[in-house]
């Protein structure tokens, strides 16, 4: 019997809990934080190239919808964004060798807010770029 | 003096009720931008008024297959016309971007035309041009990226009325206007539109129709 309720009361407390966990988004809330801040500095420094939807133009500005190379450069991403880049790369398949300018006045919260907005919204992460992480990211530079 | 309120009220309304009906009645008509000339003709006798509406001068540039282009190129077209330069970080990717989808839509319609005239006249080479215009998707001759002297392509754009200036303290050294300038057959200007709106996109993609039912 006492095992009968054991078993009840976990099923129960196992479907309360999936219930709970797929109420609420998939990102936590510092995430969605980070991605609203940064959705408005991709608007003033980056969407004009990249596309409101982060979906470039042609091959003279890569789209930023590329999961694959978001995930294999996010160490980079960071450095990047502060100091530009030169020199071709391949995204979704299509060379791009137009330079991409820096924008040195970002401070690294701002850059994290930016890179969550893009990691989460145009790629399919789910974490918080972090402060942590453009900071290491930056560390060639300084 | 009673009656004479009422008589203009009166007049007042009849002729807002006629404004009315013109645009509501008559299809959509362009404006003709720019001050008209006016020629008095005298013709048996009599003076004879002959209005003509602004038109942009003759030009000749350099496209990006080195090739020399001038109005004649966009004989019998309409066109739209507007000022960029190939590293501008500011505006001209959103306006391009905004041009393009114009130039699609317009795919294999010979009755439209684009010229997009680089400001940078110390960079934008023909070279420089033509792999822009690959870049951005641009694949015939329907879409024309021209290049000209500092004086000749400063002086085209004032004949447009859009503003260009080099200045160093702007985003890429060179300070200008986003605008798409929509031109008829016989060169006259015909709408405005804020190249880096989506809206005014839709308003000339609209004022367009127009412009191709006219004669």
């Amino acid at each position: 019997m006492k095992k009968h309720f054991l078993i009840i009361s976990f099923s129960i407390s196992m479907l309360l809990s999936i219930l709970i966990v797929s109420c609420q988004p998939n990102v936590s809330i510092e995430t969605a934080q980070y991605a609203v801040n940064g959705q408005k500095l991709y608007i003033t420094h980056c969407q004009n190239c990249h596309g409101a939807k982060g979906e470039g133009l042609g091959t003279l500005y890569p789209p930023l919808t590329d999961s694959t190379y978001l995930r294999q450069n996010r160490h980079q991403l960071a450095s990047i964004v502060k100091f530009g880049m030169q020199g071709a790369i391949e995204v979704a398949g299509k060379t791009f060798d137009n330079a991409m300018p820096g924008i040195k006045e970002l401070s690294n919260i701002e850059i994290a807010y930016i890179l969550t907005y893009v990691t989460t919204t145009f790629g399919k992460d789910t974490k918080t770029y972090t402060q942590e992480e453009v900071q290491e990211s930056l560390k060639g530079h300084q | 003096m009673k009656s004479y309120l009422k008589f203009n009220f009166i007049a007042l309304a009849i002729s807002v009720f006629l404004i009315s009906c013109s645009s509501n009645g008559n299809e959509k008509k362009l404006p003709y931008i720019g001050e008209s000339t006016v020629n008095e003709k005298t013709v048996d006798g009599q003076t004879v008024t002959d209005t003509i509406p602004y038109a942009i001068p003759s030009f000749s540039f350099l496209n990006q297959d080195s090739v020399m282009i001038t109005d004649k190129t966009f004989e019998n077209k309409i066109f739209i016309a507007n000022f960029f330069f190939t590293n501008c970080p500011s505006i001209c990717p959103t306006m391009q971007r905004n041009l393009l989808q114009v130039y699609e839509k317009y795919k294999d319609d010979d009755r439209v035309a684009f010229l997009s005239h680089s400001i940078d006249f110390k960079y934008d080479s023909p070279a420089v041009l033509k792999s822009y215009a690959e870049k951005l998707g641009v694949t015939d001759d329907r879409w024309q990226f021209v290049m000209g002297s500092k004086k000749d392509i400063y002086g085209m754009a004032d004949s447009y009325f859009v503003y260009t200036k080099e200045d160093e303290t702007a985003p890429g050294g060179y300070d200008h206007q986003g605008y798409f300038m929509l031109i008829d057959k016989n060169k006259h200007i015909r709408g405005a539109y804020d190249g880096t709106l989506i809206d005014q996109i839709d308003l000339l993609l609209a004022d367009m129709e127009v412009l191709l039912k006219e004669q």
